[in-house]
Formats: C-alpha cells, structure tokens, sequence
C-alpha cells in the first residue's frame, strides 16, 4: 500500500561544471597511492586501484565505506594526488584560447574597459532575448581579444602562444620560443578574473579555468571498471583500471624522484610521462599521440571511446534501453487469427508474465494460476508478499499451501493469456506502424503468429523475419497500449491519409474471382463460405431460382457491407477507356455501391488493397470507424480467401507460352528493331545522326538505341499480353493488383528485353567491348546487353551475363540506399523530435519556440485527412442532397 | 421550402469562417454557390462539415515533428540512388531521388545540379525569335565561345583573334563590343583587322605571361548572366519557358522581358537571399515534394511543410542535422547523443550550461516520462487524497 503514495520525484535540470580540486578531493573515499590491485591472496590492497573502499561489485562482500551490498552500493570515488599539474587534453583548446585571450602578466581579459562594459552590456541582452547568438559574440569577443598585442590594463607587451598537439604550449618570447609548463600555466589560468571569463562564454561559478589543469585526478569507482575473472580463475582488469595503474605508477615514480632531488630533466621527462597516461586515460584517439595498447597491441577503451558513437554509452546505453519482458523469435502468417492479435508459443506465454494484484475478485482465478505453477501455462512464475519479498513459485514442492495464503495485497506474476495486450516490433522501426499493440492468442508451436493483413505496416514477409514482442507492466502503459497502439487504431497512416493496411496478394485474387460477374454458386457453396466468414444471418434470396438455386458472388460480398453505404470508384483492372462507362463497363470495372449493395465491378486492389487512399476500406474506416475496419478484414477477408480455397489457384509453365504464331509475330518485331538500330548505327558511325541540343554524339546515339530497344519490348510485350486474357492465372494476379505486372509477364513470355547498369546500355568490361566474344567496337544491341531470350525459354550464357550485371547492380543500390536513408532518416528525426501541437494548437520545439502557428496551416491531422484533404466536401454536398432527396 | 440566392449562400458560409480554414471555405464557396439549396440543407452541410473538420484535427500532444520525420524518412527507403533522371526537360540532367532529397535538407549552398526555369512576359513569350533574344542576354558566353580560332605572335607580342561571325550574328554580338571589352582590359592597343581579325598589341615578349594574358582574354565574359551555362528554349502549351542550367536569380531578375512573377530556381538559398525567408521556405517544400512525387511516393505535405517551417523558422536556412537545427539545441543531452558527443559535453562543462530536460532525448536519458503524447500531462492527482475518498 505504501506504492499508492510514493512521492514521485522528478529531475528538473542538470547542470554541467568542472570538478574543483577541493571538491574531488571532498568526495573521494580513498587516497590512491600504490599501482597494484591485490595482494598474494587476492585481496585488494588499502591505497590500491581496487580499495575496498570504492564500492563493491562482489555480491557477498559489503562495501568498506556504505557497508551496502553490491546492488545497492552505488561505488565511491577515490582521488590520486598527482605530484606535478598536469593538461586535460579535452580543454587544451579552451586552455590556449584563454591565454591568448589574456594578459600574461595582469591575467585579465585583453580589451578596454570601454570594450568589456560595452559587451557586457550585450552579452546581457542577448543572453535575455537570443541566448542562440551568445555563441558567436564569445567569438567574436576572442578573436577580438586575439588582435590586441599589448594588455590594456597593465601595458604588457603579450607573445604569441602557440600549442603544440595534443598538451604541449609555447610562448614565442623576444629572447625564444620558451615551453610553458602546466604549473605556470595554471598560475596564468587563476589570474584571470572571474567577471573577464563571462566575456569568454566561461561560467566561473561551475567552472574555474585553473581547473581544467588538474592537480588531483578522480578515480572512478570499481562499479565502473569492474574486473572480471575467467572460468580458471584469472582475473582480467578493465581497461581503465589499466591506464590507472600506469598513472599511479608513474606519479609515484615522479613523487620519488622529486622528493629525492633528482636533476630536472628526469623530473621532466616523468612528468611527460603522467601527462601522456593522463592524455589516454581521458581520450584514446588523440592526434599527435601513440594510442595507449594492451599486452596483446588491442588500444584500449578508455573514458572518451566509452562514451563516444553508435556502441558509446549515449547512443547504445542512454538513449536506447535493454529491457525486460520481451521475446524475439520467427514469425510466420495465421490467416485465422484476427488482425488485433499476435500468435504466441505456449513456450514464450510460460515465461513472459504481467503482474497481477490480488483482490477479492481475482483470488480464485489467481489461485488456480499459482496452482498450476510456472510450467503449466495458464499458470504463474513468481508471488510478491505485500512485504516486498518475492517468492519463485519454480521451487517450493507444495504449491498448494502458497496458494491458499493468497491474500489481497499480494502480487501474482502470471504468465500472459489469451486477450493480454503485447507491444509486437519489427525493425527497423522506420515508423510509428513498426510498434503496434496486439492482444496475445497462445498458440502451439514456435513461431509468433500474426495477420497477413498486418505485413505491410511492418514490412515483414515470412523468409525468416524475426520479430520482438513487449509485455507492458504496468496498468497506465497496457491502457495506452490498448487504446493508442492497438493494429485497429493503426490502419490509417499518418504518411498520407489513407489504410496501409488490407488485402494484399491472394485476399485480392480471391476477392475479384468472388465478385467478378460470372461467379455463381451453390447454396452448399454458399454457406461453406459464410461459414468461413462467421456470419450467422440469413441467406439473401438467390438471383437464380431455376434449375438450381444460385447466388451471385457480389451478393455475398454484400452482406457484409454496411446498410447504409455509397461508394463508386474505378477497379485496378480498369482499361483507362477514352470514355467510361461507369456502371455499364464491359469490364466489369467500375465498382458501385449503392446502400451496402454492390451494384457492379470488382474488388481489387484499389478497392481493398493494402494502402491504398480513397478505397473502400478507407470508406468503411472513415465512416464507420476502426472497429468496423478489423471486423471487415476478420470476416470479409478470411471469405475471399475461403473462396480461392474452393475455386483453387495456380500458375503453371503453360501461362507463359505463347502459341508459334504469336512468337513469330515478336520475333518479327525483333528482327524489325535489329534492322532499325543497325540503320541508327550506320547513320552515327558515317556522322548522318543528328545531335539533340545539349548532347553530345555518343549521348544522342545511346539515347536513340535505349529508345528502340525499350519500344522493342513494349512491343512484344503488348502482342503478348494481347494474347494471355484475363483467363490466365498470371495476368488476373497482374491485372488485379494481387503480384506482379505486365512487365514481369512479357519478359516471362516473350522478351526480357535491355538490362542496363548506371541508367546506360551497358559498358564496362574489355577494351572497346563488353566481353570477348564481341568485335571490337561493337555497339549493337546484342553486345551491349539487350537480352532476346525470355525467361521461359532461357538465356543464354552471354545474356545470363549481362543480366546478372543488372542484377548486381541492383543488389549493390540497396545496400547503399539503406544507410544513406537511414543516416537521413535519423537526421530528421533528431531534429524534429521535440516538436509538438500545444494546447492552444501552435507547433512548438522543446524550449517552446513557435515553428507554426497552425499545424499544417488547417490544422488537421494527416491520419484523420482524407487522402490530404481536410475534408471531402464533394461527399458531404452529396449526401445531404440526397438525403434532402 | 424556397431555394437560396446565390449571395444568401455565401453570406451563410462567411459566416462560418472564424471556424474553418480559409481553404475549406473557399472550397465551399466555389461547390455551393451554384446549387439550389434550401436554408436546411445548407445548414446541415456546414454543420457536417464544420463536425468532421473538428474531428480531423489535431490533438495537443501530437508529436508532428516525428510523424512528420518518419513520414519522409520511411518511403524515403524506397526511393531510387540513382541520380540523374531527366525532369521536363531532356537536354539536362537533373538530380533527383534520394541524393536531391539529402540535398534539400542539408541545405547545400549550391545544389549539385542548379537550374531555372524562366518565363517570359506578354511581350516575349510568344515568339520564338523574342524568347530567343533573351536567352541570349542570360547565357553567357565568352569570347573563347565567340572565335574561329586564336594565333599568338611571339615576334610581335600579339595576339590575334578570328572571330566566327555566325556565331557572333546568332548570338547577338557585334565586333565593336568585343573590342571594347578588351580595351577595357588595358593589355594593350587592339586594332580590327578586316571584318573578322581582332589583333591586340601587347608589350610582352615572355611567352608564359603572353599565354597567360590569352587565356584571360579568352575567359572574358561577353554577354550573359553569371553562373548561367546554358539557356534552352522550349515552347510549353502556348509560350516559349527557358530552362538554364546553373541558376543566378539575382542578376537574371533584372533581365528585360523575364517574368520575374514566375522566374525559378532550385538553388534555395537564392531564392532566400532575393525573394526573402519565406519564399525560401515555399521552395523547400516544393523541392521535397517534387522529389517524392516523382518518385510515386506518397507523402502529406504537411509533413514536408513543418520539416520546411523548422529549417526557416529563425529567419535563416538552417540544416536538418548537426550544423544546423541539431547543434542548436539547448539541451547539452540531446546534442550530445546525437554527434561529436565529448566536444558537447566538454564545452557544456566550461559555459556551465545547465540541460533543463524539456526535451525527448534527455528525458529518455534519465529515465522521465518524455513530454509529448500522453507524456504531455502536467496535472496530477494528489495521491493523499486520493487514498483518503477511497476510504470514506
């Protein structure tokens, strides 16, 4: 109970600094002194890199300082006292700005005092009113600084500071170039006084400059570089460890010798030394610098490579989350569930789990779960006491008694069941569709399965797809689920306001077979498919009485339209007539329906496909919502596809032969289009060939040959598709929408037709010709890659060649795409992620700055748009005047 | 019930155009007004229509910016690489598809392909020989492109030009004009000789000066619009339209006989810089959408248009990316996790910034609940009482 009023604490900024000498030294626990990590009998030693003081990551041991276990020690810092100052490599740049900036011998900022009151002044109001410019003032502050050659305040003659990469800083003096060391260059830095910095963009609250030259160094706690012992027994230190045990070494080796007097160049030499480990430690990949290596020649990770790119702790750990309650495995289709729901193996249901909080209306229930135990499903893994303590139910051998205790109060994980609702996602997740809410069915096997209506939004297809599944835990986040991410709540998508959902390849096949004229069927025929579709109603009365009763298959489609619903649209199939005919198409593509009756055309996929704006589901989802939109392609669908189940389909070898005179006929086209580049070919080798504006010869000649080659193949095509009707298996898929195109059809039948690489003929290969078995200089069709052969009869070896030439290309572009779009993709994203609509309808960014007043000046959501428009005014005139009648 | 006039339907819409969009209105103006309607069924139309508007809207909350970012982004994988396509017009290449698309968001100084399109007034656009004239005045030319061929003379320290005076003729130029154009120069004495020599006189007797002094002669612009290689005159439905290849919209303004009403071009930074930021903004909404839609790819504009409201929205182009609307955040975090993550970080230390968690990647960091969607929330319930109702 103690849950219900938690106080919810909330993080309200963050604010970035320097660590300040006095403040390390604050918050450290323990002096590091000694280079070693654990003694003969492997405990780690006092003073040593692993001081038990630090934190524990050990689960028997207790921490020395907060005597917490390891989960809940949170590690305590240490701090080395370095001997000698020396440079943070990530501030060098800062550090040498600053000096250049100021005084060498006064410490304060190089400009007037008219100059700094002047833009002090500025720097007030732009930090007021445009904090955005600030950047560029500090500078152009510094830049000015930079010119001065003569301190304004104290009359020093300033020398040019140069810094050499990464840590090292000269002066270049009248007498020489002399080598500033860190000391003095601290000395500079503390000079400098506060109110100068704030001209420098430097806040002296968080962050003196002196600080950026370190005396004592931090050492993190072990939680952070934790070691890790092998199966025999090694141990293996963290990367950092090592690089901080060179630095001990080094500083203690430093501290000796300073101490004993040593001459100043083996002093310097040493203090080089710390700065170098000093340097790796913070940053591995410095320029100007050997990488710090391990014994096997690895360069080590250190605190930069951590946080830094796509495997650094922002993006892969910060940003991006590993979590619990989540399942992968391979999904394959299920036509029988519904689209709101995922199939899930009764294996994964045994371990994904939702807590349930008992109460006296869900005891029972839950104690039969407990009952049953984690290995038998509808059962439960784990019990939490109202104490807090959690009981694995996959040990006690009595778990009668533990479901006996039960009591309200107590907490049961059980597994998921059947209407649970789950987060189901395929990456890559490129939109909001690629995470969507399911309700869970438990099925057997091992595969999720899910709705093929459900393949478009995620992209997926059943070669192997693997996919992730999500179990929401708590209450708030499986209501959003439910209501915000539900696969209903998703069919129209915000990309352009239309379902991306529906019928796709064998649903639109059996979808125009069903509703196409000459369909008739029995009543058995009837009532299996109605049955398909689980409708219960009453028959329609046949069209045809005698001799047999017959019903027309637009009939039952209509069953299931809504009562009350108008639509008129052009099928796929249509053949773009100069002059429609509306209702009265020979083709039987031109779908009305008038009051839930479908008057004529076809469903295909225009009418029911997967995203396609203005359809008829768009209709259906628009008019009647999302749940008459699933209920639609529950039952409807599952009838188009108990439909091609009766009437059975297939393509066969025979589809994409052509009978001899119809090949004769392409061959002649063929033959016909030799004769016409040959004659093209003539006509530029004797200069006949006339230039297009803009071109050069040789592009003018490509252009004119891709030309008769590609209407070579439209040709062919044509005759050949004149010939395949729409009683070919093939063409009706082609036709429909349902796969595939004409395209694929005629390069199957008849002529596969020019491959190119780049968008050209193609070219590459031997000098002056694309392989060996061409003349020199050949620049007809058939040496630069246009393929006779169609699929069917084969190619042979010389086109199996150049076809795969375009094939590659092919493969290689998307590789390529993908990251290209990808890198975009996550741009825009970036940059656009904070935006919102306000409460009073303005399109604000994080800091609330306005980026439009109305969003999408009308303010209209695009899901909710009709195809883009606001609103169909077209159909509302419409319908009121035919409501007014 | 009697019909409505024409103007007591347009009264009647006006009246509602406090709560539809001036579109919608528009929209309804143009379908009604020449319907016989009675008062009844006007009022039913506009009260359905001013219903259906207010549910298509909005909700506060809506994260647009990342519908709108995986909008564009999502198709945008399915787009060709394949860069150059010939839109409109055949004698050039256009760049188009997904490297255009990364183009226009990068906010490139000069696309990889710039071009115009540029209309004619009443008094050009319908002759060709007009239309003709002032693509002669934009494309440049120079003198290199004006001649036969060139001779140096060592002796003499000469240079001579022969002139091809069809050129010339087709182009516009008279001899008088390249003359002067070279005195201008002030190499030396130029003298005409005949109708087509033009022989210079210069004092240099080294050849290396001498040939450079040639080709600076020959890279001297004649005629024509900086920047601007190439003019094409092509006739659409009834005018003649140029297109260009390379853009100056500055200089070809002024131009007589353009239209500057309707003169454009696809470098976008031009246009922001001659015709002001919103303009700029226009045109990357219609680079965008071109380029989708030539790629059959549908896309709502409202999305291309907020991506477009968000590069312009400080009165200056700004990249889709961490020179631009990314690296200008005010959350250390953010930037942070996007790109060159130490540098963010080292420099938030030393200005002491200070993150303030409004944004969505610093909330994700912490572990908040992210402030768009239903995260949007900021009332909540006191929990104490809360407790208490449910005990009484």
């Amino acid at each position: 109970m103690e849950s219900i009023i938690e106080t919810y604490k909330k993080i309200k900024s963050i604010q970035f600094g320097l660590l300040s000498p006095d403040v390390i030294r604050k918050m450290s626990v323990a002096i590091i002194s000694t280079p070693d990590t654990y003694d003969e009998d492997g405990w780690p030693i006092d003073g040593g890199l692993m001081d038990r003081r630090l934190g524990t990551i050990e689960p028997s041991q207790k921490c020395a300082t907060c005597g917490n276990r390891m989960g809940e020690c949170p590690g305590h810092f240490g701090h080395i006292e370095l001997a000698r100052p020396v440079i943070h490599v990530g501030f060098a740049k800062i550090i040498h700005q600053l000096l250049r900036a100021t005084c060498r011998r006064c410490g304060r900022i190089l400009l007037t005092q008219e100059e700094i009151s002047n833009y002090k002044r500025i720097i007030n109001e732009y930090s007021k009113r445009w904090p955005e410019l600030l950047n560029d003032l500090y500078t152009k502050i510094l830049s000015k600084c930079l010119k001065t050659k003569e301190c304004p305040h104290c009359n020093e003659v300033q020398y040019k500071v140069k810094l050499e990469k990464p840590t090292t800083y000269y002066e270049e003096t009248k007498e020489g170039v002399i080598r500033l060391s860190p000391i003095e260059i601290r000395a500079r830095l503390e000079r400098i006084p506060d109110e100068d910095l704030t001209l420098l963009g430097i806040d002296p609250k968080n962050s003196r400059p002196e600080w950026m030259v370190l005396t004592v160094l931090p050492v993190p706690p072990i939680a952070v570089r934790p070691s890790i012992t092998l199966e025999s027994g090694v141990r293996s230190e963290d990367d950092l460890t090592h690089k901080l045990v060179d630095i001990v070494r080094i500083n203690e080796r430093l501290k000796e010798n300073i101490d004993a007097g040593a001459p100043q160049l083996i002093i310097e030499d040493l203090w080089e030394l710390l700065q170098y480990h000093v340097n790796t430690y913070f940053d591995n990949e410095v320029s100007g610098i050997p990488p710090a290596r391990h014994r096997s020649g690895r360069p080590l990770r250190t605190l930069t490579q951590r946080l830094k790119g796509k495997e650094g702790r922002f993006r892969s750990n910060l940003s991006g989350k590993r979590v619990d309650f989540s399942a992968r495995t391979v999904i394959s289709p299920d036509p029988n569930i519904s689209i709101n729901e995922v199939g899930v193996p009764e294996k994964i249901a045994k371990i994904l789990t939702v807590p349930e909080r008992v109460t006296p209306w869900n005891i029972e229930e839950l104690r039969k779960l407990v009952l049953n135990g984690p290995f038998k499903h509808p059962g439960a893994n784990y019990i939490i006491r109202p104490d807090g303590r959690r009981i694995d139910l996959r040990y006690p051998k009595d778990l009668s008694t533990i479901a006996n205790n039960l009591a309200p109060g107590y907490i049961v994980e059980r597994h998921i069941r059947d209407g649970d609702i789950v987060i189901f996602n395929r990456q890559p997740s490129l939109h909001r569709m690629s995470i969507m809410a399911h309700k869970v069915k438990v099925l057997p096997y091992k595969t999720f399965r899910l709705n093929l209506c459900v393949c478009p939004p995620y992209n997926a297809d059943f070669d192997g797809d693997e996919m992730n599944l999500h179990v929401p835990q708590s209450e708030e986040a499986r209501a959003e689920a439910a209501i915000l991410m539900l696969v209903q709540e998703q069919i129209l998508s915000p990309r352009y306001g239309g379902p991306i959902m529906g019928a796709l390849q064998d649903y639109i096949t059996g979808a125009y077979m069903l509703t196409r004229k000459e369909t008739l069927l029995s009543k058995e025929e009837v009532c299996k498919l109605l049955y398909a579709a689980g409708y219960d109603g009453p028959l329609p009365p046949p069209i045809i009485r005698e001799p047999k009763e017959m019903w027309s298959g637009k009939q039952i489609v209509s069953i299931f339209l809504p009562p009350d619903l108008n639509f008129e649209k052009k099928a796929n199939i249509c053949n773009k007539c100069d002059e429609c005919k509306k209702e009265k198409c020979p083709y039987d593509a031109y779908v009305v329906i008038r009051k839930g009756k479908l008057i004529s055309g076809v469903f295909d996929k225009k009418i029911i496909g997967a995203g396609q704006p203005e359809s008829l589901l768009h209709e259906i989802i628009k008019k009647y919502g999302s749940e008459a939109a699933k209920k639609f392609m529950d039952q409807v669908f599952k009838l188009f596809l108990a439909y091609i189940d009766m009437h059975g389909f297939t393509i066969k070898m025979d589809d994409q032969s052509i009978p001899i005179e119809t090949r004769e006929v392409i061959k002649g086209v063929l033959k016909k289009t030799e004769e016409d580049t040959k004659e093209i070919i003539r006509a530029y080798k004797e200069g006949e060939l006339q230039r297009l504006p803009g071109r050069t010869l040789e592009e003018t000649f490509e252009m004119k040959m891709m030309e008769v080659l590609s209407n070579a193949r439209d040709t062919a095509g044509k005759i050949a598709a004149e010939y395949l009707g729409l009683d070919n298996s093939a063409v009706i898929m082609a036709k429909t929408g349902a796969r595939g195109n004409i395209l694929n059809l005629t390069q199957m039948a008849a002529v596969i037709g020019q491959q190119s690489v780049r968008g050209e003929r193609i070219t590459r290969g031997y000098n002056n010709r694309t392989l060996p078995h061409f003349k020199w200089g050949d620049i007809g069709a058939a040496a630069k890659g246009f393929v006779y052969s169609s699929y069917k009869t084969g190619l042979n070896p010389l086109e199996f060649f150049f076809h795969s030439m375009g094939g590659r290309e092919g493969l290689v572009d998307t590789a390529v795409r993908t990251s290209q779009s990808g890198y975009m993709q996550r741009r825009l994203m970036n940059a656009l992620q904070d935006l919102k609509v306000e409460y009073d309808g303005t399109v604000r960014n994080a800091s609330g700055k306005i980026i439009q007043f109305i969003y999408g000046e009308d303010g209209v959501h695009p899901a909710k748009s009709y195809h883009g428009k606001a609103i169909d005014v077209d159909k509302i005139i419409k319908e009121v005047l035919m409501e007014e009648g | 019930m009697e019909t409505l006039t024409k103007e007591d339907i347009l009264k009647e819409i006006e009246k509602v155009s406090n709560i539809l969009p001036a579109s919608i209105i528009e929209e309804l103006k143009v379908k009604l007004q020449n319907i016989k309607l009675t008062k009844k069924s006007l009022e039913k139309i506009l009260n359905r229509v001013i219903n259906e508007y207010l549910n298509s809207l909005v909700e506060p909350g809506e994260p647009v910016g990342a519908v709108a970012a995986q909008s564009v982004g999502e198709p945008s994988t399915q787009m060709t690489l394949r860069t150059f396509h010939y839109a409109g017009v055949r004698e050039f290449n256009v760049t188009l598809g997904l490297p255009r698309l990364i183009e226009v968001l990068d906010a490139r100084r000069t696309p990889s392909t710039p071009m115009m399109t540029i209309y004619l007034d009443e008094e050009h656009k319908y002759d060709e020989e007009k239309a003709k004239e002032v693509a002669r005045m934009i494309e440049t030319t120079y003198i290199e492109n004006i001649i036969k061929n060139v001779e140096i003379d060592f002796v003499s320290a000469s240079i001579t030009l022969i002139m091809d005076l069809e050129v010339m003729k087709d182009k516009g130029i008279d001899i008088e004009s390249v003359v002067n154009l070279i005195e201008k120069m002030n190499i030396g004495e130029v003298e005409v000789q005949g109708e087509d020599k033009i022989v210079i006189h210069t004092n240099i007797y080294e050849i290396n000066k001498l040939q450079k002094i040639k080709n600076r002669i020959m890279s001297t612009k004649v005629k024509g619009v900086k920047g601007v290689h190439r003019v094409i005159v092509r006739k659409e439905k009834n005018e003649y339209v140029l297109y260009t290849e390379g853009s100056n919209l500055a200089a070809v303004l002024r131009i007589k006989g353009v239209d500057a009403t309707r003169v454009y071009t696809n470098n976008i930074h031009e246009i922001e810089e001659v015709l002001g930021i919103e303009a700029a903004r226009n045109a990357i909404i219609k680079e965008a959408m071109g380029v989708l839609e030539e790629q059959g790819l549908d896309v709502d504009i409202r999305h291309v248009m907020l991506i477009a409201d968000l590069m312009t929205a400080d009165g200056t182009i700004k990249q889709i990316g961490r020179h631009g609307v990314s690296g200008e955040k005010p959350s250390v975090l953010a930037r942070a996790a996007f790109e060159v993550t130490i540098n963010h970080l080292l420099e938030a230390s030393v200005r002491g910034e200070k993150d303030e968690l409004l944004g969505v990647t610093e909330n994700v960091i912490v572990g908040q609940i992210v402030p768009v969607g239903t995260g949007i929330v900021q009332m909540l319930m006191t929990m104490r009482s809360a407790k208490n109702e449910g005990k009484n």
